[in-house]
């Protein structure tokens, strides 16, 4: 056989892809096909249009390199960041942005756990609230108004790998966007009816412009607080 | 078969090689190993000194990672793996390149564009947020075209071979292509917000992306660091140790089990996380697995060696190449370790992760690409030796300390700060809040930042000693290991 494959460069090749086929074929069809694998849980809803501008920023500036959003099963994580991460959690999520390191904390719950004001404060100086923080700063996101002209675009494409935009969340997507960032000027109740539980809010502090800082915020503020984990059961296998 | 295939490479009525090609190659890779040091010792002492970041969008930590990693992993190690590819295929072959240097050099500057596009967009904010896999969408169509065109003329030389049978290098070279082709195609299917748009969202989602990019990320692991660069070593040690390769049969065996195994392996990157419990114990079995012929290749390479072991004491070009053997052997008797999911509980998350990637990056692929690019500077420029080996061998210690130092602290820093997470005091609270943990990781994070700065100097001194060779200038010194040198008796 390989007295073979040795002298023929062609059937080499298909030898080595059929070899190196069968792993990932195993692991990874049954991933979709498994409806075991994503959990069913009430609450998950696709982000708002403020939120997944702010999750690019985060993706942007590769904020997964140093924080994870995936809390293991143990009691100590459970302890420190809350529930352990479900995988309906991140349905919606492209890319997924588990990370694979913690130079920071995990970030899969930090939704709600600190202010608006808190966080804006720490993204223009780290050690201002942390006096031991090794977190660049983050002073220019503050200074930027939020690229929103081809919010349309974005949701088209989402929904083009999956996510469930109405024509209605796509057509008001500006009006939404607005609605959560600047809830004193645009009542914010349409766009809660479209995300429920949304929370709106000044997130920068500065109500005369809507920011990457306000969308990255935003973000950080839904993070892990859709998900109603009284909903979950645990299966037979106890997953 | 082996060694008959690497004899008659010597014969003197060689054809027309392309070594112009390779030289390009081992030029942009020496370039861009120097830049992806410079790049990697500089986001070391930000973690330790974080006023480095500047507060400026291009300079921040999150920016310059991925600019490190794909400087080092892709620019340093892929050029030097086209180089070194071409250059065994067509000598293990006897034959030109296929596609002559026209289509050779539409790779060179391809493969160079590939890895502008890709380190511009870093710094300008433009990622995909995929580990190992930031370049966005018409970057990743780029590599695709180029990648392509290498498949090709690598294939097509060994097609055109006059050797009857394919050599081991080659072997695992093909495996490489083939399978960096797949793993690039599949992980990066992404639908772009428009044509003018650099922003594209990944078709995967969640839990069935993690898995994806595991299974990218880590046989990126497998086949560009470790496919590829056996394939370096099957061809460089034993010329280098002027020893037939040890044991074909060793090689077969190894060559097979790795393609197959590896593949299987990313799971144990997502350890305890949302991903199903049967994918994960699956990926931890055949990690464990796949310590086996690892080893395999490792005692093929070291024990190519067999007679001809006081080379070690006056050839520091084969000392490179053999530490760089022994360093994937522990690398890869560390990773199985590692991937145990009671272990991987403690490690993953910490820096004991980017500790275990550095022994085997900067231990086994630059050491053998050192190794290699100081057994061909001297060839392709046609000098009778290198300018000065004493130079080689104080680059070989100051790197080795380097590493050592690196990774101890990272040893260190991972595993304290693992049980830091987990500690529990009397009253049963946890003892430590998260910032102490990382308040406790500067020092730690200050030897790593040093044993770099040694590794990025030895490459400096690289650097020099090749400029040297390639002018054709030749430091008269004494051979290293004394006068004497001709063994006593080989023992």
């Amino acid at each position: 056989m390989q007295a073979l494959l040795e002298r023929n460069v062609v059937l080499l090749a298909i030898a080595v892809l059929i070899t190196v086929s069968i792993g990932g074929i195993v692991q990874l069809i049954p991933l979709y096909t498994m409806e075991s694998t994503i959990e069913k849980v009430d609450g998950v809803r696709p982000y708002s249009p403020l939120e997944q501008l702010g999750r690019n920023i985060y993706v942007r500036e590769g904020c997964y390199l140093c924080h994870s959003q995936m809390i293991r099963p143990f009691r100590d994580e459970v302890e420190r960041y809350g529930h352990y991460s479900l995988a309906a959690e991140s349905m919606y999520d492209h890319p997924f942005q588990w990370g694979s390191k913690r130079t920071g904390p995990d970030l899969a719950r930090v939704g709600g756990k600190y202010s608006n004001a808190w966080h804006t404060a720490h993204m223009i100086n780290p050690r201002a609230v942390v006096p031991e923080s090794i977190m660049p700063g983050y002073p220019f996101l503050a200074e930027r108004e939020l690229y929103t002209t081809d919010i349309a675009a974005h949701m088209e494409a989402l929904r083009t790998v999956g996510v469930p935009y109405t024509d209605d969340q796509i057509a008001n997507a500006l009006a939404d966007l607005h609605a959560q960032a600047n809830p004193d000027v645009v009542d914010p109740e349409e766009m809660q009816a479209r995300y429920p539980k949304a929370v709106a809010g000044v997130f920068d502090g500065d109500p005369k412009r809507i920011t990457e800082m306000d969308a990255l915020i935003a973000y950080l503020q839904v993070l892990g607080t859709m998900v109603d984990t009284k909903s979950y059961q645990l299966g037979p296998d106890g997953r | 078969m082996t060694s008959a295939s690497l004899a008659d490479t010597a014969t003197p009525d060689a054809p027309n090689y392309h070594d112009n090609l390779i030289k390009l190659f081992v030029i942009a890779s020496v370039f861009w190993g120097v830049a992806g040091f410079i790049a990697g010792d500089y986001i070391a002492w930000q973690l330790a000194f974080p006023s480095l970041n500047l507060d400026l969008e291009w300079t921040t930590f999150g920016r310059l990672r991925p600019l490190h990693t794909s400087a080092v992993i892709f620019a340093f190690g892929g050029n030097i793996l086209l180089g070194t590819s071409f250059y065994i295929v067509q000598r293990t072959s006897r034959a030109p390149l296929f596609g002559g240097a026209g289509l050779g050099t539409f790779i060179f500057w391809g493969y160079q564009a590939f890895i502008v596009l890709a380190a511009t967009g870093y710094l300008m904010g433009i990622s995909q947020g995929k580990e190992y896999a930031e370049p966005e969408w018409y970057v990743d169509l780029w590599l695709t075209i180029v990648w392509v065109a290498y498949l090709v003329a690598f294939a097509g030389t060994l097609i055109k071979r006059k050797e009857p049978h394919i050599y081991v290098a080659n072997w695992f070279f093909l495996a490489f292509i083939l399978t960096i082709a797949m793993l690039h195609i599949v992980n990066n299917l992404a639908v772009p917000v428009s044509v003018t748009s650099a922003k594209s969202y990944i078709v995967w989602s969640g839990v069935q992306d993690a898995m994806t990019q595991w299974w990218y990320g880590h046989n990126a692991v497998g086949f560009f660091l470790t496919a590829g660069f056996l394939g370096m070593m099957y061809y460089f040690v034993p010329k280098q140790a002027e020893r037939p390769v040890y044991s074909y049969r060793l090689s077969v065996i190894h060559f097979w089990a790795i393609s197959f195994l590896y593949i299987w392996a990313g799971p144990h990157h997502l350890h305890y996380t949302a991903l199903p419990d049967w994918v994960q114990t699956l990926g931890m079995t055949f990690s464990i697995m796949l310590w086996m012929p690892s080893w395999g290749g490792m005692i093929n390479g070291l024990m190519t060696l067999s007679g001809a072991w006081h080379k070690l004491r006056t050839d520091p070009i084969l000392r490179f190449m053999i530490a760089s053997v022994g360093f994937y052997g522990m690398s890869t008797f560390e990773g199985p370790l590692m991937s145990i999911k009671v272990v991987n509980s403690l490690s993953h998350y910490t820096d004991w992760t980017i500790g275990h990637v550095h022994s085997g990056a900067l231990g086994w692929n630059a050491f053998i690409s050192f190794g290699a690019i100081y057994y061909l500077v001297p060839k392709l420029w046609k000098r009778e030796r290198l300018y000065s080996l004493k130079l080689v061998n104080m680059h070989f210690w100051i790197a080795t300390i380097g590493i050592v130092l690196y990774i101890t602290s990272m040893w260190v820093s991972g595993i304290m700060q693992g049980l830091m997470w987990r500690a529990y005091d009397s009253l049963g609270f946890l003892q430590y809040s998260f910032i102490e943990t990382v308040e406790a990781m500067k020092p730690y994070y200050i030897i790593r930042a040093t044993g770099g700065l040694l590794f990025l100097s030895g490459a400096l001194i690289m650097v020099y000693n090749l400029y040297k060779t390639a002018k054709g200038d030749l430091r008269d010194e004494a051979p290293i290991g004394g006068l004497n040198t001709t063994p006593a008796a080989a023992e």
